[in-house]
């Protein structure tokens, strides 16, 4: 964006700069006006000329030392204070400080005769007095084109403008002098004829009964400079040019990843959701719920604590609580403890360029951690598609410098548009996201896939999502040979599966209960067994009891007969018993 | 603001004046200021002109102040000087500026409102 090309060769010695303290301006001229010099600026009625000349002054007096003359041939000094009062200027305590020095110079043809040569040694001797009495190191002369209308020979006019303008750099003060734009020259008067080191051209255009100001610097003598027409801001801080820098690609990237809000979104980016500071862009046909997407993020954001910045062109802020408030995502809080700021326009109040000065001036305000804009589609429309594709690069790569992360959402009205691809914007967003609306067996369903998503390993399935009572749920994927199943056609899916589980489990339990059976049958059996078993074995117990009570009693009748006998034969008595027991 | 403040009463003070006289005399009182810038010949020239023509055609009812503006930067502003020589015409009424070296005789004439004579 800068003609920032170095030459080679020996350190240059740079030129010293006036800083103007208008913030954006001094970074298009690198540092500021040339110092010691004069600056045309140059512009139609109601450009902003006189203002950018007192903040000129007053910043030069307040931030930079400077005390500064403002040599009005216009406006009276009442009328300046008045003027400049509401931006939060007292010009008469800086007069009084010395910082200041207002001389009105009134130059009306009506009362001025010419009798002869002349020359404008008393304007010099006025400049001189008032530069002197302050030790002034700026000079501001609006318009000084004015002397025009009230002298008629512009021979010896133009001879002492020129010498005018060399006596400034003699006495080293920076000089604006405004101009009004002419037809066919610059100046109505051909002003830029004797000021040749800067050129700054104020423009107020009016395209499609949209006013835009602009700011370029058209040329800088000894400096780089950027030479693009920059948008400019009039508010009730002053001028600001923005958005100024277009960084290039430089910036350092984070690999620290943030939540979508939406979990199981989350798990389709790698798990892990997006990249900080990355530009992510939300595309759906209408009633995708694209912006339950954008607040879903802020949502996430808020209750991380991060500050968040949510600029809606479509809905008031009120209406955008309420509608999420019915998807379960409550933002009142969020914005009560000032972490969400939503800030609601429509995107024909302004044309594109001071819609995102504007984005810009509220970024640089707050610095927040995420940036919704929704919908991106409403400024695309405002614009021409180059225009769109110079602003938006210059927006996201002031975003991206911020290491903060943006989410887009993107209006597509037709549902053969798969991607916003034909949108120059496209090829400067990370993560796409498309929502699409599936139509099939009469019914429309929402859908979800990653187009892309740079750095990372993403899904790359379509995936169906509701809104539901608790935000946005991605529901399981059902595919079938012809494809993904949706809506009712993914419940009958589901019905389907749940029957035959159903049946499964059915015979499963069959096989149980019939195992069980044969089980208890096996087991009477044994049973059966056992008894007969057992009373065979109380039988044979038996048996054997009385055969041993009989066996005692013969045992003993033995012995009886022995006694009687008295016979003492052990091996008798011995072999006897074996043959009791053989016969057992 | 100050500067013009102060004009502003001087002017009604000296209209007061001014009226006063107008009524003690016929031909009213000319009341001139000179604003120069140093003794350049274009100074030189104009301070001539504008004796010789005073002179002629305002005598013993003029008062005309030189003012060296290099001296005395201060009456510049207050007298709304910008080109060198001035002329003001501050009485009488109403104020005119004549700038340049006063060479074109006739345009001062008509620039204080004098008749010619003869």
């Amino acid at each position: 964006m800068y003609d920032t090309e170095q030459s080679p060769g020996p350190a240059r010695i740079e030129l010293p700069k006036s800083p103007t303290g208008i913030q954006g301006l001094d970074e298009i001229t690198l540092g500021g006006l040339p110092g010691g010099r004069t600056t045309l600026v140059v512009g139609r009625a109601g450009s902003g000329k006189t203002l950018l000349g007192m903040e000129f002054l007053v910043h030069g007096a307040l931030e930079f030392g400077e005390p500064g003359v403002f040599v009005s041939f216009e406006e009276t000094p009442g009328d300046l204070v008045e003027n400049v009062a509401s931006l939060g200027y007292d010009l008469n305590d800086l007069c009084e400080r010395n910082l200041l020095a207002i001389d009105h110079v009134e130059v009306s043809r009506s009362d001025i005769i010419e009798t002869g040569e002349f020359d404008l040694e008393g304007l010099f001797i006025r400049l001189g007095y008032a530069i002197d009495s302050i030790g002034a190191k700026r000079i501001v002369l609006d318009t000084i084109e004015s002397l025009f209308s009230g002298l008629t020979n512009t021979g010896i006019l133009r001879a002492e403008l020129r010498r005018l303008f060399f006596w400034l750099k003699d006495r080293g003060v920076t000089a604006v002098v405004t101009g009004e734009s002419g037809e066919a020259t610059m100046t109505r008067h051909g002003l830029e004829e004797y000021i040749s080191d800067c050129v700054i051209l104020l423009d107020h255009r009016v395209d499609d009964e949209i006013s835009t100001r602009r700011l370029r610097v058209v040329k800088y003598r000894g400096s780089v400079h950027g030479t693009n027409e920059y948008p400019f801001l009039i508010d009730e801080t002053g001028i600001s040019v923005l958005p100024i820098t277009s960084t290039g690609l430089s910036h350092t990237v984070s690999s620290e990843r943030i939540s979508s809000g939406v979990e199981r979104l989350d798990a389709m980016l790698d798990g892990e959701g997006f990249y900080r500071g990355s530009t992510i862009m939300v595309a759906g046909t209408p009633g995708t719920g694209k912006t339950s997407f954008g607040a879903s993020f802020v949502n996430a954001a808020s209750l991380r604590g991060e500050k968040c910045l949510y600029f809606s062109f479509e809905e008031s802020s009120d209406q955008i609580v309420r509608n999420m408030q019915s998807i379960g995502i409550d933002l009142a809080p969020h914005i009560e403890s000032g972490l969400l700021e939503i800030h609601s326009s429509r995107p024909t109040m302004y044309g594109l360029e001071m819609h995102l000065v504007m984005l810009l001036k509220q970024i640089r305000e707050r610095q927040p951690g995420v940036v919704v804009i929704d919908p991106l589609t409403d400024l695309i429309a405002i614009g021409s598609t180059k225009d769109v594709k110079v602003m938006l690069t210059r927006l996201i790569d002031y975003l991206k410098t911020n290491r903060i992360t943006a989410l887009f959402t993107h209006l597509i009205h037709t549902r053969e548009e798969m991607a916003p691809s034909d949108l120059a914007v496209s090829s400067l967003i990370d993560t796409l996201i498309q929502l699409q609306d599936i139509e099939s067996a009469g019914e429309r369903n929402r859908g979800l896939y990653v187009l892309k998503s740079r750095g990372m390993g993403h899904s790359n399935q379509i995936r169906e999502y509701r809104i539901t009572a608790s935000g946005i749920q991605l529901i399981d994927v059902y595919v079938g040979p012809a494809g993904m199943f949706m809506g009712t056609a993914r419940l009958m899916q589901e019905a389907k599966e749940r029957a035959e589980a159903q049946a499964r489990d059915e015979e499963i339990a069959a096989r149980q209960r019939e195992l069980e059976l044969e089980r208890n049958a096996l087991e009477a059996r044994i049973a059966a067994l056992q008894n007969e078993f057992a009373s065979r074995e109380e039988e044979s117990q038996r048996m054997i009891e009385a055969e041993s009570r009989r066996q005692k009693m013969i045992d003993a009748g033995t012995r009886a007969i022995e006694r009687l006998r008295k016979a003492d034969d052990d091996k008798k008595v011995q072999a006897t018993r074996g043959e009791t027991g053989v016969e057992r | 603001m100050a500067n013009r403040e102060n004009r502003n009463t001087k002017d009604r003070d000296s209209t007061a004046d001014a009226f006063e006289l107008a009524l003690e005399e016929t031909d009213a009182r000319y009341v001139l200021r000179l604003y120069v810038t140093g003794m350049t010949p274009r100074s030189q020239k104009a301070i001539e002109s504008i004796k010789e023509i005073s002179e002629e055609h305002l005598a013993g009812r003029y008062d005309l102040e030189v003012i060296d503006i290099y001296q005395q930067p201060e009456r510049a502003q207050e007298a709304q000087v910008v080109a060198t020589p001035t002329l003001i015409k501050q009485l009488p009424l109403p104020l005119r500026k004549l700038i340049g070296d006063m060479s074109d005789k006739d345009r001062v004439l008509v620039g204080l409102g004098v008749q010619k004579k003869e």
